[in-house]
């Protein structure tokens, strides 16, 4: 019975992307980020969820449009254990956990003052050295980052 | 081994035998000193900060090599000063010249002109990042004088915290699964990052506060300059400048070492300690060129 009045409460949708279990306080970074991938569908946000697993959860719906994994992923650097769920019919036929990628573009700024991407018109780009805990590299200046060093554009 | 068109950016982008190849090639242009197989090649040097002993180093290699160099070294007279941005110099000044040497006080700003430019780009330094010509230039030193860079067993002494030259080198050194002593004071130790990233090599690593009790473990005894500008308490500066001072009661000690600087040095190296035969800091300056040579010529694939 409880799981049927969750679904009452969030609008299911027929076919497209969910993306689950998004930390609540990054949930609108979340969407702020994937935004590009979905700008003519409909999408559904919501924030703040109880969820037993996290405590409190976000979520995005996309309704129509089936984004890749690996765009999702850009999201795993806020959301590590946010879940990818392909939509079909009202049925999920696909559910995988997000996985940091490789590479880190564009969503992050480089903390060093001195680095060229905060003075020059550079994209910025991250390589993950370690997931956890985490660790990336500048591609310009080198700089290794922490969690805690992070600064999002 | 191919390099026509590479990057020079950082010791990073090596492997162990693209190093040695290119030390190989840095051997050959230390015994063929002239030669025109350069001649009709341009190349532009574009410092935005100065440095004279690395600019000449670089310009006598081109020259040697029988080909031109363009200077764009003056920043107050470019366009620089009018606004004009990092970008639309590098696409300027790329369809004057066959290669870029850059020079730039941020860090970074030369894997980003290499991304601009469509020919091929050597880092002359990009702030307190990577100097890779003077990581080439010590690890073929260290060739030249042991015979074999796998006989090195080096201490690095002084600023290890902020020595670009350190981290570079003993990133280079790390790739040959080489054995690694640090002597700093505390406040001046290698960062933790860089220590964990040459522990990922699975090399041995000292870090030590006393020359004199690792003296008898390293055959290379690497010198840096503790830098003033680094310190805000002046009187931690004044009590940590003399504490590493290489006179000749040290080589007495220990005359099997030999002592490496990148130069220019402020006092850490007595005048005395010149005449010592293991002093080695002026022929590892003059093996600047060589090196050069090496990487001019293979990035334009000559």
């Amino acid at each position: 019975m409880i799981e049927k009045r969750k679904t009452m409460e969030i609008p299911a949708i027929e076919y497209g992307t969910v993306i689950d279990h998004i930390p609540a306080d990054v949930t609108l970074r979340a969407m702020d980020i994937l935004g590009d991938s979905f700008h003519n569908y409909t999408a559904t946000l919501g924030t703040n969820f109880p969820s037993k697993r996290m405590g409190k959860k976000g979520f995005i719906k996309i309704e129509g449009a089936v984004i890749s994994q690996d765009q999702a992923n850009k999201i795993a650097i806020i959301a590590p254990k946010a879940t990818f769920n392909l939509i079909k019919d009202g049925k999920v036929i696909k559910k995988s956990t997000l996985e940091l990628p490789d590479i880190i573009e564009e969503i992050l700024k480089c903390p060093n003052p001195e680095c060229i991407t905060n003075h020059a018109q550079a994209k910025t780009n991250f390589h993950v050295l370690k997931e956890e805990p985490l660790s990336l590299r500048c591609h310009y200046c080198e700089r290794t980052l922490q969690r805690t060093d992070l600064v999002f554009k | 081994m191919n390099f026509k068109g590479r990057d020079i950016i950082s010791i990073r982008d090596f492997s162990k035998e693209e190093i040695l190849f290119i030390l190989e090639r840095a051997s050959f242009f230390d015994k063929n000193k002239t030669s025109d197989h350069l001649k009709e090649k341009v190349m532009a040097t574009l410092f935005f900060e100065p440095s004279t002993r690395t600019r000449l180093s670089f310009e006598t290699s081109m020259a040697q090599l029988g080909g031109k160099v363009l200077s764009f070294d003056d920043v107050n007279s470019s366009s620089i000063v009018k606004g004009e941005s990092l970008h639309d110099t590098v696409k300027m000044v790329e369809g004057y010249c066959d290669l870029i040497v850059v020079r730039h006080p941020k860090e970074g700003a030369a894997r980003y002109v290499a991304e601009v430019a469509s020919v091929p780009v050597i880092n002359a330094g990009d702030g307190s990042n990577q100097h890779p010509s003077q990581t080439f230039t010590d690890l073929y030193t260290l060739q030249k004088e042991l015979g074999d860079i796998s006989k090195t067993k080096i201490g690095f002494v002084g600023d290890l915290k902020y020595g670009r030259t350190v981290h570079s080198l003993s990133l280079a050194l790390a790739k040959f699964g080489l054995p690694i002593v640090f002597i700093s004071p505390k406040s001046l130790r290698m960062p933790q990052d860089l220590i964990e990233e040459l522990q990922s090599f699975n090399i041995k690593i000292i870090e030590e506060e006393s020359i004199e009790k690792v003296a008898n473990d390293i055959n290379i005894l690497y010198v840096t300059r503790i830098q003033k500008e680094r310190f805000s308490d002046l009187l931690e500066y004044e009590r940590l400048k003399g504490v590493y001072q290489i006179d000749l009661d040290l080589t007495s000690s220990f005359p099997h070492l030999k002592i490496m600087h990148p130069l220019p040095r402020v006092g850490e190296i007595s005048p005395e300690v010149d005449g010592f035969e293991g002093a080695i800091y002026f022929r590892q300056a003059h093996n600047g060129v060589p090196v050069r040579k090496a990487l001019i010529s293979m990035v334009l694939g000559k």
